[in-house]
């Protein structure tokens, strides 16, 4: 399993990438957290998602 | 008022250990609209040694609504303004302003600060910076910004932290898109929950 934004996830090797489109997140405005670090945006296609891991996701709104 | 009674009256209210600690730190305020006005006011209060504000943007009559700006300021470049603004509330601290746009390019402008708060208003430039800073600076603390617009119960807006030094201010969900437009309290808040942040950080308080 996978935690995502406190929800556990089944996901059997899919990529950050992946799971952010198929969630409808769009890229250029989210941050992903992967156990407890900042993933760079150039990793978001390589990154394989992994039992155990802990992923908290933000997609930011506009304002200020 | 002389720099000592300046500082004298600040360490009695905050005690000369955690005013050393403010007197040596440097925040930048990224963006100096809604958010960055008052986050680099309360910072500037609270006798913070160096401020570093980046804004490329002039004060505007659609700002005064919300933004910490005057009549007397409009057509300023918000940085000049803000400047001018802060030199009246605490002359002692060192003011450095960058008139650009904060892009990938030049994010080595924030280079000596030891935390940067993201206050723009365009939620893929909040992402920029929020991913930027954490892949080219990952030391610095970064206190970020998302969702306050409308006039919706203040009772949501508050404080997440990602990681060890990421954290987030604001709703989360309300995008001024929606709601069309932001009411000064509700950004107040959200720029208090960030400078009360930039200061817990200051301070060693680094849990939420």
């Amino acid at each position: 399993m996978v935690k995502i934004n406190g929800e556990e996830w089944n996901l059997a090797d899919k990529t950050v990438a992946e799971y952010l489109a198929e969630n409808g997140y769009d890229i250029k405005r989210v941050a992903v957290e992967l156990n407890g670090d900042i993933l760079p945006k150039s990793q978001y296609e390589s990154a394989l998602l992994q039992e155990g891991d802990c992923v908290e996701i933000v997609s930011f709104v506009g304002g200020g | 008022m002389t720099k000592e009674e300046w500082l004298l009256a600040l360490e009695q209210r905050h005690g000369a250990k955690l005013q050393q600690k403010f007197l040596s730190s440097c925040v930048a305020v990224c963006g100096l609209g809604g958010l960055g006005s008052n986050v680099a006011i309360s910072l500037a209060r609270a006798g913070m040694g160096t401020l570093l504000l980046i804004d490329f943007d002039r004060v505007d009559i659609s700002n005064l609504h919300r933004q910490q700006y005057k009549v007397s300021q409009l057509g300023m470049c918000k940085t000049d303004a803000m400047k001018q603004t802060l030199a009246e509330i605490n002359p002692y601290c060192n003011v450095i302003t960058h008139t650009v746009k904060l892009t990938e390019g030049n994010l080595s402008l924030i280079a000596d600060c030891d935390i940067v708060c993201e206050c723009f208003d365009d939620a893929e430039c909040k992402s920029m910076l929020v991913n930027g800073i954490a892949e080219r600076y990952p030391e610095k603390y970064i206190v970020a910004s998302s969702g306050m617009s409308g006039l919706h119960t203040g009772n949501t807006i508050m404080t997440r932290k990602l990681g060890k030094r990421l954290y987030i201010c604001g709703d989360g969900m309300n995008d001024v898109a929606d709601d069309g437009t932001l009411f000064a309290p509700r950004v107040m808040l959200c720029a208090a929950h960030q400078a009360n942040t930039a200061l817990r950080i200051i301070a060693g308080k680094l849990e939420v």
